[in-house]
């Protein structure tokens, strides 16, 4: 491969547009060698270039006061006081996670770890969003099966708790899965690390695993669509080792408690080739490596090779000069490789070498700075109709409701988070299963809320509303246990961007998401983009997934969402209209997947979420849960199963049908649990909330109105019941 | 009570454990690395959870040849109490301070939650907080917790009152549903023959905090703290 011909033809097969490969020629002022045609065809993916999405991530809100680093670095980081810095970030691993699940999962969980930690942050949670196809797909057991374990087999060995995530399932997602990881990390403001080299002959440092084959071209592969001999591409997905990582964790913030790192990059998608070329495009600055020094596991590497290898656990570093012996030491302790493999140089200029015979020689700015992008051609989704309430079909109400809480995507999902430890560490106050999950952040009374959110369904029938609510979705959840949302990182899922329609979807997303950002204060600091989630010409639904993070300044004021006691007043926050389009009522019982979503009013959202965080921290609160799919009736029974409490719902009020007060799912919308409704009531009428006290805890029952009691036993029985009989494929 | 922690370079619930120690004694414990062959004398040496050497042989089956390990086992053999949970229960089964064997969980996944256990004997060291027979609610996070022993072994343990503690459900009764494992007879922690060396699967360490769920696990620690004063 070392010297064949470049030839426009396998630039093409590189991933490079006849348009592009001119554009490389032009930089180059000749013909690229193999290994600069590779280190283009990564750099210039869309995976590592964003050239279709840039267009559009630009319109999204990145600031505020809180914000320390918004998009562009390896994660974003915001400020939660008395010196701490928050550094949290989610990315995909679709592609890899499809065609191999356990180590492609894995290998995700890995690369988001590595985002955090490269800046200084020491990981305290792990969460996930997870899409599968529709359960009777074949393929679909053994991708939840393979995943789940794959998530679980790097967070648990790492020690990292993982602690929230959410998974659905629907034929969109057939031929495509997705596998989106977040990870939260705590560091001292004043000792944050970034990757902007600098100080010119200052050495460049590789440390971590050994470089191998593995994972050629991961960065490619998932810039493109799928097409039935995918599975082929195996040998393309990389391999996890959580013990490695943990060492490298560890090694990491041990050196970095010194004065010894100017900058830092994790080797992810692209390895050493994005890494190096990102480290000297921030600084401004060359850099110039020799290949005979990189670490390797395996004989006869070719530079094409070791640059575009994508084995895992390994990090660049820029040192200050002098300190590579207290460095190596580190690592030394550690076990880890540690080699001196390069400098930063004046020149501007990506120069690689090997034996001494100069092997690529690349300027940095115009790679980085004329890489393409694309203002792709795209159309907005049309309109779905408004469908009114009495027109929906009223099924008896608990009928429908036991079929909503046994249906896979409203189901609990504790077969799979039971497979996560989601207590190493010792700080988790709220487990998943709730709205947001509550970690403490170490040696402080404070603790973080964080969350995933998103309604695919939605976005696929209003983009522009589906991206809104995903948003307002993730700061309710936040809200719900009394945390005040700070920021969020987007993980963008789409099918293939050079069709209009699906351009449509992505502009629609962020042009709702940018809205409910604005609105709510909640910047977006950091996110990933996954397109081509396609296969065979069909896409996947939309889906742009929003992680959350909040604050409670007080863990001990954060509150979960099972009912406590007996005899507490359920108080509905927000507006009830009974909106059934595009509902899960609708998908689950009616088997209609139509309709236009509920609507997002943001100055409603902002409101209602105040109020209820205002009476959580003011302790009036035992319990309290946002509504989404499966509105009231599902948060109900959701609250009663967590806390073992049964409760009884007066009838509706005023004109609206049963079914739709009971599944409408109308946003902006809490369910609180309180021993003071009048204290709560008293507060709401003063500041103009529309609340209703619409029913009581206690018994073993839920009692919705008109229909006879449903056991507590029957309501888990359908909510636990589905996925562990699924999996074990009943 | 001073006590020690073993950290292994996979080790992931040692800081755990030093807060429950330092929680119950009031001090802070001193956490030993696992290249070191001496430590100062300690009450009580603690081998905590996680993934040693990153386990891909066998639980445990490498940290047994680190130096601190041939260290621990002379101390244990002197009669320095050795507390195993988790990771550290694998370990000492390998070391052969302990008898049996943690074979893959039955349901072959790795297992996060809850669980009821029972004290069996009141009368130890590591139990003389609780009361004989009494039910305690702590989490257990493992892959491999299937605790084997052949017959004779467990008829052995049982007759000399060695069985520490076994999983049971919330009022106290044995069944497979509250087994989490898969574990022979219930079994979620044993003692070896002079009842100095403790192994168990479950993280009394996770359940010392009431903002955390439950304090369960604390009487462990305040027992040992009582004890070795």
């Amino acid at each position: 491969m070392a010297e064949s011909e470049i030839t426009p033809e396998l630039a093409a097969e590189h991933g490079l547009t006849a348009e592009e490969y001119a554009r490389v020629l032009a930089i180059m002022g000749r013909a690229p060698n193999i290994t600069e045609l590779g280190i283009f065809s990564v750099m210039w993916s869309e995976h590592c270039s964003y050239k279709t999405s840039k267009k559009w991530l630009r319109t999204l809100p990145t600031e505020g006061p809180q914000v320390i680093q918004g998009p562009g670095e390896n994660a974003g980081v915001i400020d939660i006081g008395d010196g701490l810095a928050c550094i949290f970030k989610i990315e995909s691993h679709n592609h890899p996670s499809f065609i191999e699940p356990y180590q492609g999962a894995a290998t995700g969980v890995g690369g988001i770890l590595r985002d955090v930690f490269t800046m200084g942050a020491r990981p305290i949670a792990n969460l996930n969003a997870l899409r599968f196809g529709a359960p009777d797909h074949p393929k679909t057991r053994h991708l939840v099966a393979g995943v789940v374990a794959g998530i679980g087999g790097y967070g648990n060995c790492i020690g990292v708790p993982t602690v929230g995530g959410e998974c659905q399932f629907h034929e969109s997602y057939n031929g495509n899965i997705l596998v989106n990881a977040m990870t939260v990390g705590i560091a001292p403001t004043d000792r944050i690390f970034y990757s902007a080299a600098a100080g010119i002959g200052n050495p460049v440092v590789y440390v971590g695993s050994k470089t191998g084959r593995d994972g050629i071209h991961g960065a490619t592969m998932a810039s493109a669509e799928f097409s039935e001999d995918s599975e082929e591409k195996r040998p393309t997905v990389q391999v996890g080792d959580p013990f490695t990582e943990k060492l490298l964790l560890e090694a990491c913030l041990e050196l970095m408690a010194t004065d010894a790192i100017v900058a830092i990059q994790d080797m992810g998608a692209a390895g050493l080739t994005s890494s190096s070329v990102e480290m000297s495009s921030k600084g401004g600055v060359g850099i110039e490596l020799d290949l005979g020094a990189v670490p390797r596991r395996e004989e006869g590497m070719t530079p094409y090779e070791i640059m575009l290898s994508e084995s895992q656990e390994r990090m660049l570093m820029i040192l200050r000069p002098g300190r590579e012996d207290a460095a190596r030491a580190v690592f030394e302790k550690w076990e880890l490789d540690f080699a001196v493999i390069g400098r930063v140089t004046e020149t501007g200029r990506l120069v690689l070498t090997e034996n001494d015979a100069t092997v690529a020689d690349i300027p940095v700015a115009p790679l980085v700075e004329n890489a393409p992008e694309y203002d792709r051609p795209w159309e907005p989704t049309p309109p779905s109709p408004e469908i009114a309430a009495g027109d929906v079909i009223a099924k008896p109400a608990d009928e429908a409701l036991l079929a909503l809480l046994a249906s896979p995507d409203h189901c609990g999902k504790g077969w799979i988070w039971h497979q996560y430890d989601h207590l190493v560490m010792n700080d988790t106050v709220i487990r998943p299963g709730g709205d947001a999950a509550v970690v403490r952040v170490q040696d402080t009374q404070k603790a973080l809320a964080v969350t995933t959110d998103c309604t695919p369904r939605y976005c696929h029938a209003d983009p522009v509303r589906g991206g809104a609510q995903a948003v307002a979705e993730a700061w309710r959840n936040l809200t719900a246990t009394g945390a005040r949302p700070l920021a969020a990182t987007d993980n963008m899922n789409f099918g293939n961007p050079e069709r209009p329609r699906v351009m449509g979807q992505f502009a629609g997303c962020i042009q709702g998401m940018g809205e409910a950002c604005r609105a709510l204060s909640f910047p977006i600091v950091s996110g990933n983009v996954s397109l081509y989630n396609e296969t065979s010409g069909k896409g996947i639904h939309p889906t742009p997934v929003i992680g959350g993070v909040g604050l409670l300044d007080d863990a001990a004021l954060a509150v979960g969402i099972g009912f406590t006691d007996p005899d507490l007043t359920i108080l509905l926050v927000g507006e009830t209209q009974g909106w059934l389009g595009c509902s899960a009522y609708l998908r689950e019982l009616l088997g209609q997947e139509e309709g236009a979503p509920p609507p997002v009013d943001l100055d409603a959202e902002l409101r209602n979420g105040d109020f209820t965080r205002m009476q959580i921290l003011a302790r009036r609160a035992r319990a309290c849960h946002d509504l989404s799919e499966g509105g009231l009736a599902v948060a109900l029974a959701e609250m009663a199963l967590a806390g073992g409490i049964g409760a009884e719902i007066a009838a509706p009020p005023g004109e609206i049908p049963l079914h739709a007060w009971l599944f409408g799912e109308d946003q902006a919308r809490y369910l609180i649990a309180t021993k003071n409704p009048a204290a709560v009531l008293a507060d709401a009428e003063a500041a103009g909330i529309p609340l209703a006290a619409i029913g009581s805890t206690g018994g073993e029952a839920l009692t919705l109105p008109g229909t006879a009691p449903i056991s507590l036993t029957a309501l888990r029985e359908a909510h636990e019941g589905w996925l562990p009989g699924y999996m074990d494929g009943a | 009570m001073k006590a020690a922690v073993i950290v292994f370079p996979g080790s992931n619930r040692d800081r755990d454990m030093l807060m429950a120690l330092e929680r119950a004694a009031g001090k802070p414990a001193l956490a030993v690395w696992h290249g070191e062959t001496d430590f100062e004398p300690v009450d009580l040496i603690v081998v905590p959870g996680g993934f040693s050497y990153g386990d891909y042989l066998r639980a445990g089956a490498m940290a047994v040849h680190s130096p601190i390990m041939r260290e621990v086992a002379k101390r244990a053999g002197a009669g320095v109490p050795v507390l195993g949970v988790c990771n550290g229960f694998q370990i000492l089964t390998e070391a052969g301070l302990l008898p049996g064997a943690l074979l893959r969980n039955a349901c072959l996944k790795f297992v996060c939650r809850d669980i009821h256990m029972k004290v069996e004997t009141a009368q130890s060291l590591f139990t003389a907080g609780y009361e004989s027979g009494q039910v305690v609610r702590v989490p257990v996070a493992h892959h491999d917790g299937n605790y084997f022993a052949d017959d004779e072994t467990l008829d052995r343990l049982e007759g000399e009152g060695r069985v520490a503690f076994r999983y049971c459900t919330q009022e106290g009764d044995f069944d497979e549903a509250a087994n989490p494992n898969g574990s022979i007879r219930h079994i979620a922690g044993i003692y070896n023959e002079t009842k100095t060396v403790l192994g168990l699967m479950p993280h009394p360490e996770n359940a010392t905090d009431p903002q955390l769920g439950g304090t369960d696990g604390a009487a462990l620690f305040d027992g040992l703290v009582a004890a070795l004063h």
